[in-house]
């Protein structure tokens, strides 16, 4: 066994392991850990497959951002366990039986003749000396600039609604506000009364 | 050597771990979003697999595109999850059940 092959099973042995701990696991903080651990495994294949760019974003995006908003709003929100967890079993046949049949699929349609057998017992080209991150920039700024532009504008997206849904004004705030505190008046404040100064109807 | 094929085979039992999971934690929906991050994981795996073993780069653009997009997914879908917690006190999905008639 090649030491190319070792690291390939180290790598896709783990990334399994992980993710089915991120289905099995009841804890939402074990299982976002998880998921970071899946994240670092999946890494590993994707820098075996000479695709290192990706690689390193998918450690510094995912696992260095996505991640932690993802244990920061497990840890945000209080949330009762016992009651999420009760029905896991009787989900389970369901689910056990469509994941089995899906791999069971995959698998008969990866070892038949038919299904692009050249393509799929194919060992990778013999590498030219290239670099991953100028291939991909070149690319990403000149046949696929305007895609790029428009994954901009997603994101420019996804920042306004994440903070449009989650900000909810200054209402609960002792906030002083200026504009209002400027803008009163003496009658707003004070209230003139007549007070006798002796007491009538004795 | 490794081959195509073991790639694929790794992201279809990834795929199906995702699946099975969006099947038993129908009810929590953090661990919704994370399956469906599985999900994305396999694809890219699929791609990058293809893209080496085809000598094109285009599949590892695709899934540089497709991160882009599933970490504006996740943050959206964070943000509703907070605004649900907030009006509910839950986020149990089988309790959101307010629109239905």
């Amino acid at each position: 066994m090649s030491i190319e092959k070792i690291i390939f099973y180290v790598f896709a042995v783990s990334l399994i392991g992980a993710a089915s701990g991120v289905v099995l696991v009841k804890n939402p903080v074990k299982a976002a850990l998880c998921l970071v651990g899946a994240f670092f495994s999946a890494a590993g294949l994707w820098l075996m497959l000479e695709a290192q760019f990706l690689a390193i974003t998918l450690v510094l995006v995912y696992v260095g951002a996505v991640m932690v908003l993802f244990l920061f709003i497990v840890m945000m929100l209080d949330i009762e366990l016992k009651q999420l967890t009760e029905k896991f079993w009787q989900y389970f046949p369901a689910g056990f039986l469509i994941a089995a049949l899906l791999i069971l699929g995959f698998y008969i349609g990866l070892n038949t003749d038919k299904f692009a057998a050249i393509l799929l017992g194919r060992s990778p080209l013999e590498a030219v000396q290239y670099s991953d991150v100028k291939l991909i920039g070149i690319l990403l700024y000149s046949a696929y600039l305007y895609p790029f532009e428009i994954a901009g504008i997603i994101l420019l997206t996804a920042i306004i609604a994440a903070i449009s849904l989650t900000f909810r004004g200054h209402r609960l705030r002792k906030m002083v506000e200026a504009n209002l505190q400027v803008s009163v008046k003496k009658q707003d404040r004070v209230r003139l009364i007549h007070l006798h100064s002796h007491q009538e109807n004795r | 050597m490794i081959v195509l094929s073991d790639y694929l085979m790794v992201s279809g039992i990834l795929l199906s771990i995702a699946v099975f999971g969006i099947f038993v934690n129908r009810r929590n929906m953090l661990i919704l979003l994370m399956c469906i991050e599985l999900l994305l994981l396999a694809v890219n795996t699929n791609f990058i697999a293809f893209s080496k073993f085809l000598n094109n780069m285009d599949g590892q653009i695709f899934v540089l595109f497709i991160l882009t997009i599933a970490a504006a997914e996740s943050a959206i879908g964070l943000a509703i999850l907070v605004v649900m917690f907030r009006q509910r006190q839950t986020i149990n999905v089988e309790e959101i059940d307010r629109l239905k008639g």
